[in-house]
């Protein structure tokens, strides 16, 4: 089980990530948790200033635009 | 067009129009998705992050001028400019620095800048690009002598933002880089060629109908309102400078609007 978060306000870009999230683990047969982190302030407090941005069990992995289908399934594998 | 029935007299209104028209879309439209992809190439060099570490513990009066022309370069969506702005303050940046850079970003867009280039000239882009650039400096100049520091929330100055490079560095081939540009291309110009094909569409409507005359009198610089007029027909350019600028090269066909006509 892997705990995902998604960093963004809320903008489509965001929403976007997540749905790719969600197939990438479904295609992996990979079971995640996402959540996602709207406040300024939690946002800001993870240290992220581009959106939206992923971090994986606790590890900032990407920010800023979408993420890169290869990429994002190696950090959904390791 | 040498069909009988759409056939129309070259001189005519709507010949005229129509021509700026079809000159016009491939035109505007190639020179777009040109212009979109190396700048999409080019910003793959830059991020929020390699900005803001360079802005980190430069000297404040540089960091004004570097500011707005990293503001230029840096991709980043509207959508995060709190985080950034949030991200750059607690990262020690001044106030002032941060907004001259969140000011710079959406009014100096290189695509604006290549349009303008491509369409109307050097010059108007070098009046565009100096305007821009020296307004986004001197703004975040005058907030930072305003000193807003102490409207800030606490818990944005207090906040620890930990290593300015938390990401770990990516490696990017030159290939990813042209893929961006491409993945740029196809977002962009999908979105906006219906607004680009409303805004030729505007501006063949000026090109072909609206007498010099008319023109002149609206927004030839004799009146004291012409400038606010102007900038309220501006305002979409705002949101879209693909759209408006083939209007910009209508109006200016017209003349007015720039007045010194030795600059066209």
């Amino acid at each position: 089980m892997k705990t995902v978060k998604v960093y963004g306000p809320g903008c489509k870009r965001c929403e976007a990530t997540e749905t790719m999230i969600r197939n990438a683990a479904a295609r992996l047969g990979i079971e995640v948790e996402i959540e996602k982190v709207t406040s300024a302030q939690s946002i800001a407090a993870a240290g992220v200033m581009s959106t939206p941005a992923v971090s994986v069990d606790g590890k900032l992995v990407h920010a800023g635009g979408l993420p890169d289908e290869t990429r994002l399934e190696q950090w959904l594998k390791v | 067009m040498g069909h009988r029935a759409v056939s129309v007299a070259h001189d005519s209104h709507t010949g005229e129009a129509i021509t700026f028209f079809f000159y016009d879309v491939p035109k505007v439209l190639l020179l777009l998705t040109a212009i979109v992809f190396v700048t999409g190439v080019l910003r793959s060099w830059f991020s929020p992050e390699k900005t803001r570490a360079i802005l980190a513990g430069k000297r404040e009066i540089l960091g004004y001028p570097l500011a707005a022309l990293l503001g230029v370069l840096t991709p980043f969506c509207s959508c995060s400019s709190v985080p950034l702005f949030i991200g750059f303050v607690s990262a020690g940046i001044p106030l002032g620095v941060t907004f001259s850079f969140l000011i710079a970003g959406p009014m100096v867009g290189p695509v604006g800048l290549g349009l303008l280039y491509g369409l109307v000239g050097w010059k108007i882009a070098t009046i565009y690009l100096t305007f821009g650039f020296s307004v986004a400096t001197l703004a975040g100049y005058a907030m930072g002598r305003m000193g807003l520091e102490r409207y800030l929330q606490d818990w944005v100055r207090t906040l620890n933002t930990g290593p300015v490079n938390a990401l770990p560095e990516e490696k990017i081939t030159f290939v990813e880089r042209l893929k961006t540009g491409a993945e740029q291309v196809r977002e962009i110009v999908g979105k906006v060629w219906i607004w680009v094909l409303v805004g030729i569409g505007i501006g063949a409507l000026i090109h072909g109908y609206v007498p010099e005359a008319v023109m002149l009198r609206i927004m030839g610089g004799e009146a004291w309102w012409s400038v606010p007029a102007a900038i309220v027909v501006g305002v979409p350019m705002y949101t879209n400078a693909a759209g408006v600028i083939p209007i910009v090269e209508a109006l200016l066909g017209k003349g007015p609007l720039l007045a010194p006509r030795s600059l066209s």
